[in-house]
C-alpha cells in the first residue's frame, strides 16, 4: 500500500524588506522536495526571492469557534488607540 | 598600488562587502539568510539588544503606578501601555534570534550587566505626574528615534518597528492628556506636573545620544540606515516640537537659556550635563540597581513556572504518542 506524501505549507518572500506570506501548500516526499516543488508551483514569474516550507501538521491553527473568546476582548479596549485621548487641536506633532 | 600583493580571498570579501553596501544604497533591505559582514551582524545585534531590552526594563518604572492610578480609565491606559512596551521587547527580541543569538544569551547579557538598556530608566517615578512626563516625553524621544527606523536596512527591524511606531502612537498621548489634567486641575496638580517635567526634561535630551562630535559610531550607522539624522539634529527636533506643547500646558521648561532663534527658526538652549549621563549609564543613576534586581528577580521567581509548562507539555505528548499507538 502506498503512503500519501505529506502536506507542504508554503510561504514566499516577494522582495526583501516583506514579510514571508502564505502563497498556499502542495505534497512533498521531505523539504527539499516541498521546496523544489514550491519553486515550480508558486514562483514561475519571479514573484519570490525566498521561500520557506513548513509541514502543515506543524502548524496549530486556532478554532474558528472559539473567536468570540479569542477576538472579542480586543473591542471594548478602545483606549489602546490614539484617538480615546483628547486633546486640544493646536498641539501638534502628537 | 602596483605592487600590492593580491590576497585572493581578501579581495572576494572586499568584493562582497562593496555589493552589500551597494544594495542598501539602493534602498534595497538585507535579510537574515543574506551575506552580510560580520560588524554589520555584529552592530545590530548590539542595537537590537538594547533596543529590546530597554523595552522590558522600560516597564519598571511605569509599572511601579499601575495598582495606584487616580481611575479606572487611567489605569486601563496605563496598564495597556505597559502591555505594549512587553510586546515591544519580545518583537524586537525575536528579530535579534534572526540573527543566530538565542534568547537566553540576550537575557544572560542584560542580566549580568554585560548589554546596556536606555538609561531615562534609571529615573525613579515618584508622582502619579511622572506618568504624564513618561508618555509625553519619553515616548515622545522614543519616537522620534524610532520613525526613522522604519526604513532601516535590516528587514526584521525595520518590520518590528512599523509594528512598534503603530502602537507607540497612544502612549504619548495618553501621557499629555494626563499632563493636560493635572494643568487644568489644582494648583498642586498643577504643581506636581511641572515638578514631573523638571526632572524629565533633560534625561529625556540625554535620550537622544551623545552630541555628535562624542558620538562614534554615526557614520557607519548613517550608511546602514540604522540612523537617517544625528543625534544632534534629532535633539532639536524633539525641542522644537515639544516646547510649543509646554507652553499649551502652561508649563515652564527648567532651561532659562532655552530661547526661540529668530534667524534659524529653532530654539536654542543650555548645556546638557553630560557628566550625569555618562554617570548614570555607568551604573551610578539613581535606580540602576533597583532595575536590574526586579529584573533578576522576576525571571529567576518565574523559573518554575517556565519548567512547570515544559514539563506538562511534556507529559501531554507523551500521552498523545501512547494514544497514537
Ligand atoms: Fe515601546
Ligand atoms: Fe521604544
Ligand atoms: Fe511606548
Amino acid at each position: 500500500m502506498s503512503k500519501n506524501w505529506p502536506l507542504w505549507e508554503i510561504f514566499v518572500r516577494s522582495k526583501n524588506g516583506l514579510e514571508h506570506r502564505h502563497f498556499g501548500s502542495l505534497h512533498a516526499a521531505d523539504a527539499e522536495m516541498a521546496l523544489a516543488n514550491a519553486r515550480d508551483v508558486y514562483t514561475r514569474r519571479m514573484e519570490g526571492v525566498s521561500i520557506w516550507v513548513v509541514e502543515s501538521k506543524h502548524i496549530t491553527a486556532s478554532n474558528p469557534e472559539n473567536n468570540g473568546e479569542l477576538f472579542e476582548p480586543a473591542q471594548d479596549k478602545i483606549y489602546r488607540h490614539p484617538t480615546f485621548y483628547e486633546l486640544p487641536d493646536d498641539v501638534k506633532h502628537m | 598600488m602596483e605592487k600590492d600583493v593580491k590576497n585572493p580571498r581578501s579581495e572576494r570579501s572586499r568584493s562582497l562587502e562593496e555589493i552589500f553596501e551597494a544594495r542598501i544604497a539602493r534602498d534595497e533591505k538585507i535579510e537574515p539568510k543574506d551575506w552580510m559582514p560580520e560588524k554589520y551582524r555584529k552592530t545590530h545585534i548590539r542595537q537590537m539588544s538594547q533596543h529590546a531590552h530597554s523595552e522590558i526594563i522600560g516597564m519598571l518604572p511605569e509599572g511601579n503606578w499601575i495598582t495606584r492610578a487616580p481611575s479606572l480609565r487611567r489605569k486601563a491606559a496605563l496598564l495597556a501601555k505597559v502591555q505594549d512596551e512587553a510586546g515591544h521587547g519580545l518583537y524586537l527580541y525575536s528579530a535579534c534570534e534572526t540573527l543566530g543569538i538565542s534568547r537566553d544569551e540576550l537575557y544572560e547579557q542584560l542580566h549580568s550587566g554585560k548589554a546596556k538598556y536606555s538609561s531615562i530608566f534609571n529615573y525613579p517615578t515618584v508622582t502619579w505626574a511622572d506618568m504624564g512626563a513618561i508618555g509625553w516625553l519619553v515616548d515622545g524621544a522614543a519616537i522620534i528615534n524610532q520613525v526613522p527606523l522604519c526604513n532601516t536596512s535590516f528587514g526584521p527591524y525595520a518590520r518590528a518597528m512599523v509594528r512598534v511606531c503603530k502602537e507607540e502612537s497612544f502612549h504619548q498621548r495618553q501621557g499629555y492628556e494626563i499632563m493636560l489634567k493635572l494643568c487644568n486641575g489644582t494648583p498642586e496638580q498643577k504643581e506636581m506636573a511641572q515638578d514631573a517635567l523638571n526632572r524629565w526634561w533633560w534625561p529625556s535630551l540625554m535620550m537622544l545620544g551623545p552630541t555628535d562630535d562624542k558620538s562614534v559610531h554615526t557614520e557607519q550607522s548613517m550608511k546602514w540606515k540604522l540612523k537617517r539624522k544625528t543625534n544632534d539634529e534629532l535633539r532639536q527636533q524633539f525641542i522644537d516640537q515639544t516646547v510649543p506643547q509646554a507652553d499649551i500646558l502652561g508649563l515652564t521648561i527648567p532651561d532659562p537659556d532655552l530661547k526661540r532663534n529668530e534667524e534659524t527658526g529653532h530654539y536654542d538652549f543650555g548645556e546638557i550635563d553630560w557628566e550625569e549621563f555618562w554617570q548614570v549609564v555607568k551604573g551610578h543613576g539613581p535606580c540602576n540597581k533597583k532595575r536590574m534586581k526586579a529584573r533578576v528577580d522576576a525571571w529567576e521567581n518565574g523559573a518554575w513556572v517556565r519548567d512547570a509548562a515544559m514539563a506538562y507539555a511534556e507529559k501531554q505528548e507523551k500521552k498523545n504518542l501512547k494514544k497514537a499507538i
